[in-house]
Order: structure tokens, then sequence, then C-alpha cells
């Protein structure tokens, strides 16, 4: 690089952006790490759960140095009606053992905690900075504008998240469309450790993450609750463009769900710390945009819309630092800048990133199935009524009643035809 | 220490914010909005910053926006004329989320 030209500037210090910035500064480049974010983190919200797999791409043992919050071991998932909730509980301790397979995560404390590892290899990095523009010369992006600053470099990395507006602002793809993301509602609700324990059934350090279906009014999409240190993460992810379309608000659904009596009874006692909201990239492998790079310029993570949602898992931050790491492996590589978007385009497959999408390539449109998100859980929770009720009166036969329940919520029709959607798209 | 239905500006007043008094960061064109049939703004966006006035018209106040970007997906008419984040250090800052 000359004097005043960094090999990179990544824009963005999400686990995109330092999973970019931290390889490439370990392997001696020089890299300016950009956040609007007062520090990094302080912009983000998640749900979440990180998938432990991607810090080890990235550097064996990372993990072990970050802010964690706790080992999931059980996985939930629960359907709801208005009255109760049928939850299904699988508690696997073999997710926690040797490199446990996931963490809770509060994104303040971890992508504070990333950027600074960045920093740690040499890295230098600003937060408080908003990029507003690039710098294109003889049609090569070659830098960034804030305000009245202009930084170059060789390859600009937008690691801007789900909005992306400079990939937008680079020509690589249109603005996203509201049928292609989901917007979450969060709070964080603070709860004595020891309780928390209690209440889900874990050890010190051991968590549970919990998906529940049947809380969006029939709105496409689901709640989801994470246990942390100290903490409980409570929110559900919509579909806007439905959200649009009926008259409740979404923070009334949202409360709704909070103060349902199966999740009440979880957080009860509790402090709600904070609220946040965040879009998030919900349309898998059809989502991404075709063109991911031009000369001088990539984007990661979000901001080329990398995500999977099968209903019970949902994946984001793993695949934002699986695609940082190979834009970095891409720019190491390069002889030239214009090599970097082929070379990423390597490493996406080489990482298993495009395999990992495409593994789940239909699934979103199982999210067209409405009676998923209302009939079907409550279906669910009047056979278990049925099921489990004894009051002494001369009980229906049992095929008779599930029978009967199941024409209640939805017809035989519906059912099969569904039935055979799902299958399609598995 | 009890867990309760927040109202809106109880969700709000749980954050951070530094508002940029004199610069709004997403632009809103209330004469589209009058027009705008479907409205979704009203009940997507997570901060309730588009609401009804007496009058029926849309109104927008920028103070608690969480940034998340929905309005800018969900605007039917095209009533969000411009949408960015607000200028460095100001804008929401989340310490647990
Ligand atoms: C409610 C919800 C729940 C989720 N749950 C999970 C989960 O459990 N597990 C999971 O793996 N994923 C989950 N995700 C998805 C996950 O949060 C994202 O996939 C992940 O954060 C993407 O990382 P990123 O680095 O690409 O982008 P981001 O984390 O969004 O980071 C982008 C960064 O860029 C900065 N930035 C943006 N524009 C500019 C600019 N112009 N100038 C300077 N800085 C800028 C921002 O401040 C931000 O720090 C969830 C998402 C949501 C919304
Ligand atoms: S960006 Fe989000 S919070 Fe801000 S006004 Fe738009 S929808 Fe509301
Ligand atoms: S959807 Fe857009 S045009 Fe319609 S009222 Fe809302 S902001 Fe205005």
């Amino acid at each position: 690089m000359s004097d005043d030209t960094f090999d990179a500037i990544v824009v963005g210090a999400g686990p995109a952006g330092s999973a970019c910035a931290y390889t490439l500064a370990k392997e001696g480049r020089s890299v300016l790490l950009l956040d609007r974010g007062n520090s990094a983190g302080a912009k983000n919200v998640s749900g979440g759960r990180l998938y432990t797999y991607a810090l080890e791409l990235v550097e064996p043992g990372l993990y072990e140095r970050a802010p964690l919050q706790r080992k999931i071991v059980r996985e939930q998932i629960m359907l709801m009606n208005d009255r109760g909730a049928t939850t299904v509980d699988y508690f696997d301790p073999g997710f926690g053992e040797a490199v446990p397979q996931s963490y809770s995560v509060i994104r303040a404390a971890l992508d504070e905690w990333f950027a600074g590892e960045a920093e740690a290899q040499g890295a230098m990095v600003a937060p408080g900075v908003v990029v507003d523009g690039l710098i294109e010369e003889n049609g090569r992006i070659v830098g960034i504008r804030t305000g009245e600053d202009e930084m170059r470099a060789d390859v600009v990395v937008a690691a801007d998240g789900v909005n992306s507006l400079l990939g937008q602002k680079a020509g690589l793809f249109p603005d996203v469309k509201a049928s292609a993301v989901g917007v979450g509602v969060k709070e964080t609700i603070e709860l004595p450790d020891e309780l928390i324990s209690a209440r889900f059934g874990v050890k010190e350090g051991e968590g549970a993450a919990r998906v529940a279906i049947g809380c969006t009014e029939g709105i496409s999409g689901g709640g989801f609750l994470y246990t942390n240190k100290g903490s409980i993460s409570l929110g559900i992810v919509f579909n806007p463009e439905q959200a649009g379309r009926q008259t409740r608000h979404i923070q009334d659904i949202f409360q709704d769900y909070k103060m349902h009596p199966a999740i009440h009874a979880l957080i009860e006692g509790g402090t709600s710390v904070e609220y946040g909201a965040h879009l998030v990239p919900e349309k898998g492998y059809h989502g991404i945009p075709k063109q991911l790079s031009r000369d001088g310029f990539v984007v990661v993570g979000d901001a080329a819309q990398f995500g999977i949602n099968t209903g019970l898992i949902i994946r984001g931050m793993d695949l934002a630092i699986v695609s940082g790491l190979a834009a970095a492996k891409a720019i190491i590589a390069a002889k030239q800048p214009a090599d970097v978007g082929t070379l990423y385009r390597q490493q996406l497959e080489e990482l298993l990133l495009i395999a990992n999408q495409q593994a789940y390539q239909n699934f979103h449109g199982i999210f067209e199935i409405s009676r998923i998100f209302r009939e079907y859980p409550a279906l669910a929770n009047d056979a278990m009524q049925f099921l489990f009720r004894v009051d002494g009166k001369k009980p229906k036969p049992m095929l008779k009643g599930l029978l009967d329940i199941v024409k209640r919520n939805v017809s035989f029709g519906k059912l099969l035809g569904d039935g055979w959607k799902i299958y399609r798209h598995i | 220490m009890t867990i309760k239905r927040l109202s809106p500006e109880e969700l709000l007043g749980l954050d951070r914010f530094e508002v940029d008094e004199s610069n709004p960061h997403i632009i809103v064109d209330k004469a589209i909005c009058a027009t705008c049939k479907a409205r979704p703004c009203l009940v997507a966006c997570p901060a309730r910053c588009y609401r009804l006035n007496k009058e029926g018209e849309v109104n927008f106040e920028y103070a608690g926006c969480l940034e998340c970007g929905t309005c800018r997906v969900v605007c039917s008419d095209g009533g969000v004329t411009s949408w960015n984040y607000p200028r460095a250090s100001f804008g929401v800052s989340f310490r647990c989320s």
C-alpha cells in the first residue's frame, strides 16, 4: 500500500466486519475498521445465539476469549394459542461438550470484544464514524467518504448490515424488499442468574433457546427466547409486509406474547432494561444478490443477505463471520484488487457457506403457508387439551375426538395440501 | 421488578437516545402520506414513530427511531423520501441487545 492507502477499509464492526478485519490484520495487512456506533455493537440487535464453529474457523480457541452468555443445551419449540402452550424440549448435554455448539450472546458485549480483538491484531478501529459515500475512480471503488473526510483503500468491504446503503450506492443491488426481511422486536429482561437456571432446568453456564410459533396473530414470523447470564432475551420477528396489512401494532402483539401465561411465568420478577428492533434477512439462498462485488468492493454478512431460518434454527451471525473470513482470505490471496470478487466467491464455496445456504434454499416457501402461524399451533394445543382433560364426563372416542379437533382448526384438504407443500420444500 | 405490559413510551424510555435536534435522518413527505391508503408504517414501525393525529393525518416523529429500516422497506407510496442513519454519535445506543 502507499502511505495513505489502506489495504482494506471495512465498514461495519458487526461479526462480519470484525471477522474480516481480524483476519486481515493478523496477516499483517493494513486495515481500517469503521462503525457508526459510539462503540461497536451499540447499534446492533440480535436474538441471539451464536454457533461457535464460525469463530473456530477464524481461529481455533478464539471463542474462549469471547464474552459469551450460556452454552445452549436445551432446544425448545413452543406452539402457542391464546390459552396455553405445547412445548417440545430437547435436552442434549452433548451440545455443551468439547467445543460447545452454540452460545447465547449480547451484541453490545460481543461486538465490542470482537472489534477489540481485531485491534489487538493491528487493525485500526474507529467507532463513531458514519460512512456516507464511496469514492469511485475509473469504474473502481477506491475509498469511502465520511462527512468532509475521504479515506482510501485497495478494497472497501461493506459489512454494513441488512440495510446495506453502501451496497446500494455501489450499484450492486436495489433496496431489499419488505417480503425478503423480517422485523425483529426484542426486550432484554434482567433476572437473577440462579432463577434462570432453575426455571429452565439448566446448570450454571448452560442455557435454553426457544422458538415460539402461534404468537404472531397469524402473521408470518415467530417468537424467540434466549437465556443469558442474568438476563433473558425475548422477542418476535414479523414479516413486515404482512404486519403492515393488518391493523394491530406489532408492539402490541409483542406485549401479548410477553404477557402470555406460558412466557410470563418464565420472566416474572424480572426487570425490562432495553427495547430494540432490527431487520433480519429472511429469504435464504434466493435472497442473496447475484452480484456481491465489483472492482475494489465486496459485501459480506447481512449486507449480502446471508441468513438461514428453518423455523427452528436462525443463523446470521455465523454466516456473517464466515463471509467476513472469506472476504479476508480473498483479499489476502488476490494479486490485484480486481481479483478479489472471484476469489471471494471461491472462498464462500470452500468454507461451505453457499452449501449451507443451498441446503435450506426452499424453506422460505413453507412460511407462505399462513396456517403454520395460527391454525396448526392452535390444533396442537386443542389436541393436547383433549388428550389430557379429565372431568368425569363421558370422553369422546379417541380417534373421533382428534379428527374433530383437526376439522375445527383446518379442513382435511388444506391439511393434506400443506403437508405436501412442506414435503416439497424441505 | 415486575413484568408488565409496557406502553410505547415506556418501551422507548428503556433506551438511550441522543437526538440530533436539527437534523432528521429520515424525511417523510406528508403530502404523499395524505393520499396513502395502506399506511403500513402505522403498525410496522417498532418505535411507533408514525402515528395518526386528530385530523387523521400521518405524523412522523424521528426522535425515538430505533434505526431498523422497516419504514423504508414497507412504505407503500413513497412517503419516506429519504432514509439515512443519524449522524455520528446521535441516535439510539444499545447496551444489552
Ligand atoms: C431479532 C433478530 C434475531 C436474530 N437472531 C439471531 C440468532 O439467534 N443467531 C444468529 O446467528 N443470527 C441472528 N440474527 C441475525 C444476525 O443478527 C445477523 O445476521 C448479524 O448481525 C449479521 O452481522 P453483520 O456483521 O453482517 O451485520 P450487523 O451485525 O448488522 O453489523 C453491521 C454494522 O455496520 C455498522 N454500519 C452500518 N452502516 C454503517 C455506515 N454507513 N457507516 C459505519 N458503520 C455502519 C452498524 O453500526 C453495525 O455495527 C438475528 C437478527 C435479528 C434482527
Ligand atoms: S427506521 Fe425503524 S424505528 Fe425508525 S422510523 Fe423507520 S421503522 Fe421506525
Ligand atoms: S406507508 Fe409511506 S406513504 Fe404511506 S403513510 Fe406510511 S410513510 Fe406515508
